[in-house]
């Protein structure tokens, strides 16, 4: 089962993109036009103020120090603290951890709410190929893709919140039933595509010889689809959904917006605007990092559920 | 069997008729826009639709119809820009990783490794927010930061593809140097899906735009699609047709792009089609 030759080339590269992200992530900072000092310390700073706001986020080191220092923040699992006086403030880790939880949930919803709308959609389309079933599926889906995030949550809003009341509205992570709408907002996108997907990758086995020889064989239009049909069908199709959990937590920053969850997203909007530089590299590192994590656990998991990619590989 | 596969679906005439109509309101609609954008008219706030105004006015008096039209133009530009920028850069880019092979391509794919490694839209929006003023020159360079990189991955795999096939190897069997191989003999040829990408993406610029201005982190255009969204969800309680004629405005645009791209990937494949 263990097999070397697919399982290293992999982390490797994983490797190198999360030394590639953090690299990027530093100098993000460094790159970008305009000075961090002007922007955090504001026009009316004095010399001094602004000579110890240097010396506090180590601007005044060399590149390579600065990287270090960085570096090291990582590794002593802190990511930074906010200057100036950084000891009286929480680690970036710290806050990070204490709004995870919220963004993980959101993710999951959306994923659920995708997954479990897109495979009946799409299996539905792919057996009533061509009929008034499969323009509908269609339609959904395509409607699905199109609408925006920041369009459909606030439609959501009105609707389910402020004309029917059925569910919690804004700021209200923690009451029951709060995490639906932003469920199904963040979830439509990916459910639109993963049905046109399911759609294609099962309309593609149908045609395949061994499904006629099942059905010659007088097998039920049933087996033949459950047993048969889906089990290739879907193997890509949750594949790509497990790629794209990832892409969830990138998602999530609007969503959070709408609903002003609490998450990963409003942290990382939150240092925007305070130019809190620490939260904004720490969020944008644990995302990406995330991000990383989860597209190499999908990879390997799909190696061993086929093992026709392995033997490729 | 070959002339009926090789026409275009009622579908992707939809999305042409679409995309036509938004390059023509684009170049268009400014002059066509019936008030100024600027001129605000405090007596005339929060109007439902009427003769006057035909979509209403918004919390300055401003006519809505007005502001999404002079919209359409900016998101035009500003997709057409990036994608241009994208599909150029990345196809380039990919040609020549995956001509050359080697340590270019080393190269080239991991840097592509490390932009896919940010979800999203994470990148853009770290790279816009840290910007004290952006303009749409840094929204531009922002999206087309990471947006060549599907273009590579598209490219490469085509060129792997092709340096194999018999017509590449008898170019330069007859000495032809390797820049007239790539840019005359593959580049040509692969052009289909960079053009069914190009497509798809078109729409997705829209709303990557519409998201960063929503975030309010775009620059501070007034009347770009994604701004109007934004202003009008504040007042999405009270009145929902503010957020909605700009979020119908990018769904039109993006089922348009989505379409065409659809259309174009089958007409170009007719195989692929079912």
């Amino acid at each position: 089962m263990f097999d070397s030759s697919f399982i290293l080339p992999r982390l490797g590269s994983s490797a190198i993109a999360v030394a590639g992200v953090s690299i990027l992530v530093f100098l993000l900072l460094h790159l970008i036009p305009g000075d961090p000092i002007d922007q955090l310390a504001g026009g009316e700073a004095t010399p001094e103020q602004r000579e110890e706001l240097e010396a506090c986020m180590h601007l005044n080191e060399p590149l390579g120090t600065q990287f270090t220092i960085f570096l090291g923040t990582i590794a002593d699992g802190s990511l930074g603290r906010q200057c100036p006086n950084p000891e009286s403030k929480p680690t970036v880790m710290e806050r990070i951890i204490d709004k995870l939880p919220y963004t993980i949930e959101l993710a999951i919803g959306g994923m659920l709410v995708a997954v479990l709308f897109a495979l009946p959609l799409g299996i539905l389309a792919a057996v009533k190929r061509g009929t008034w079933v499969d323009a509908a599926a269609a339609i959904v889906s395509l409607s699905g893709l199109s609408m925006h995030t920041a369009f459909m949550g606030p439609l959501a809003l009105v609707i389910f919140f402020d004309h029917l009341s059925w569910l919690p509205g804004p700021a209200e992570a923690d009451a029951p039933f709060a995490l639906v709408l932003p469920s199904i907002v963040i979830g439509t996108h990916l459910m639109a595509m993963l049905a046109r997907m399911t759609r294609s990758s099962l309309v593609e086995v149908l045609d395949n010889d061994y499904i006629r020889t099942a059905r010659a064989k007088g097998l039920g239009e049933r087996v033949v689809l459950l047993k048969h049909a889906l089990r290739n069908a879907l193997l890509p199709v949750i594949t790509v959904a497990g790629l794209q959990f990832g892409s969830l937590l990138g998602g999530a920053i609007i969503t959070e917006k709408i609903f002003e969850r609490p998450g990963l997203g409003t942290l990382l909007l939150e240092g925007i605007s305070e130019r809190n530089y620490p939260v904004v590299q720490g969020t944008v590192l644990i995302i990406a990092i995330s991000y990383v994590i989860v597209n190499t656990l999908v990879d390997l998991s799909y190696g061993f559920v086929d093992p026709r990619i392995r033997t490729r590989a | 069997m070959s002339s009926e596969s090789h026409k275009l679906s009622p579908s992707a005439w939809i999305g042409i008729a679409l995309m036509s109509t938004f390059l023509l309101l684009a170049i268009f609609g400014p002059w066509l826009a019936p008030y100024s954008v600027v001129h605000q008219d405090l007596d005339a706030r929060f109007l439902g639709p009427s003769t006057a105004h035909w979509l209403g006015t918004d919390q300055h008096g401003i006519d809505t119809l007005s502001q999404v039209l002079h919209g359409t133009r900016i998101a035009a530009m500003l997709s057409a820009s990036v994608v241009s920028i994208c599909a150029v850069t990345g196809t380039l880019l990919g040609v020549v990783a995956g001509y050359y092979r080697g340590v270019v391509d080393e190269i080239v794919m991991r840097i592509v490794d490390v932009l896919l490694a940010f979800p999203g839209i994470l990148l853009n929006i770290a790279i816009v927010a840290l910007v004290a003023t952006p303009g749409i020159g840094t929204m531009i360079i922002a999206l087309c930061v990471n947006g060549w990189v599907r273009y590579a991955r598209l490219a490469r795999g085509q060129v792997l593809a092709m340096r194999e096939l018999e017509y590449v190897s008898a170019a330069r069997a007859i000495g032809a140097r390797s820049s007239v191989v790539m840019f005359r003999h593959i580049l040509p040829n692969m052009l289909s899906p960079i053009v069914v990408m190009m497509s798809l993406s078109f729409g997705g610029v829209i709303a990557v735009e519409a998201s960063l201005s929503f975030l309010g982190l775009g620059p501070q255009l007034d009347y770009s699609w994604g701004s109007l969204l934004d202003q009008g969800t504040t007042f999405s309680l009270a009145t929902p047709r503010l957020a909605l004629i700009p979020g119908i405005a990018i769904m039109i645009v993006v089922l348009g792009s989505n379409l065409l791209g659809d259309g174009l990937r089958d007409y170009y494949d007719p195989k692929g089609r079912r």
